[in-house]
């Protein structure tokens, strides 16, 4: 790429961000965006021209979604300890955010719906491409983002309120 | 209720603008500590138009007028020296300080370190030459092209200014044709006008 980097962040670094936010948790979101776009900025000079940049980014997130997601479980507080007050754990997102009880009820979907959801809702991929990043068939990404959906849509209250019996 | 789950998912909340921000920051911060960064840039306002002014390691490399087109200038700066090219950072702070003081009238002389690698052979000689011409002063693209060791490479001259990477900074607007027109100029000749009208009156 001769496009500076900085377009990159521009175009697709709020889509990221809401990515981030459904596959670790609004809480590890910002550490898998800056690992994001970090060992984007190193690999950005030898990304072909014609390269799907949103695409090629969600694949790098995927990654660094799984490295922060393993952190965050190595460096889970030991119980018995007082957790700092200051980092909110991932089952208490940050006040601060708004919609923090969608996140929580897409955190709560099983792991390949989840991605699909994320990957294809959030970001916009095609199922043919969510289905590279998460595996299995173009078909199988379509059913599980489908399926997704179906499951927020009963354990997800739009006016702020997540239903606990599903 | 069907689509307002899907929208919800992909509409930007509240509070995202800011937080993107303090990423974008710390991002090149990040980047700049571990050396990954060919360049940062940032846009100053000036008498002149907005400016955009770039920075390698090394120095500033790139100061650009308006009327140049900043993205296509970034897009050229790019191919030039690398990609790896982020807005913000600290690296020209400085600069955009001494810019302020320089359209004030209380700075005649730029010391930042410059990077010049845009620049070669015979355009890099005249380009040394340039910044050796006193504020307030003014030279013919002949005698430019005679302290540059070549006297007949007039036009030569005139290509350098023309391409001049860090104008304002390496004053090209200091050179004039013989008879005292003003000749040509990247950022215009109205800038290049206002920029010897200040240092007249200075």
């Amino acid at each position: 790429m001769l496009q500076p980097f900085e377009q990159a962040v521009t175009e697709h670094g709020a889509v990221v961000l809401r990515v981030c936010r459904a596959v670790v948790g609004p809480t590890e979101a910002d550490d898998a965006w800056s690992e994001t776009f970090l060992s984007a900025l190193r690999a950005w000079p030898d990304l072909p021209d014609d390269a799907n940049v949103r695409a090629w980014l969600v694949t790098i997130a995927h990654r660094k979604a799984i490295d922060v997601a393993r952190a965050g479980a190595r460096h889970a507080v030991p119980v018995g300890e007082v957790p700092d007050a200051t980092a909110p754990r991932g089952d208490q997102p940050e006040e601060a955010l708004p919609d923090a009880d969608l996140w929580q009820a897409v955190a709560a979907l099983p792991e390949k719906q989840r991605l699909c959801v994320a990957y294809h809702h959030v970001a916009g991929l095609p199922h043919p491409e969510v289905a590279r990043i998460v595996g299995g068939t173009p078909a199988a990404a379509r059913r599980a983002a489908a399926d997704g959906i179906a499951r927020l849509r009963t354990t997800y209250a739009p006016d702020g309120r997540v239903s606990l019996h599903v | 209720m069907s689509d307002l789950t899907i929208q919800l998912l992909t509409e930007p909340a509240t509070g995202d603008r800011e937080r993107l921000d303090a990423l974008h920051a710390a991002l090149v911060d990040r980047a700049s500590a571990e050396s990954s960064l060919h360049a940062t840039y940032r846009v100053v306002d000036s008498p002149v138009g907005a400016l955009l002014l770039a920075a390698t390691e090394d120095g500033v490399v790139r100061v650009a007028f308006e009327v140049e087109d900043h993205d296509r200038v970034l897009e050229s700066l790019g191919a030039a020296i690398g990609s790896r090219i982020l807005r913000g950072g600290h690296r020209l702070d400085l600069l955009a300080r001494e810019l302020d003081d320089y359209f004030a009238g209380r700075r005649h002389v730029f010391d930042v370190p410059l990077d010049l690698r845009l620049a070669r052979g015979f355009r890099l000689t005249v380009l040394r030459h340039l910044s050796e011409i006193p504020y307030g002063s003014t030279e013919s693209y002949g005698e430019v092209a005679v302290a540059s060791g070549n006297p007949r490479a007039v036009r030569a001259v005139g290509s350098a200014c023309a391409t001049n990477p860090l104008p304002i900074v390496v004053p090209c607007h200091r050179v004039l044709r013989s008879d005292g027109s003003l000749g040509g100029y990247l950022g215009g000749l109205p800038a290049k006008e206002r920029l010897l009208a200040l240092e007249r009156a200075a």
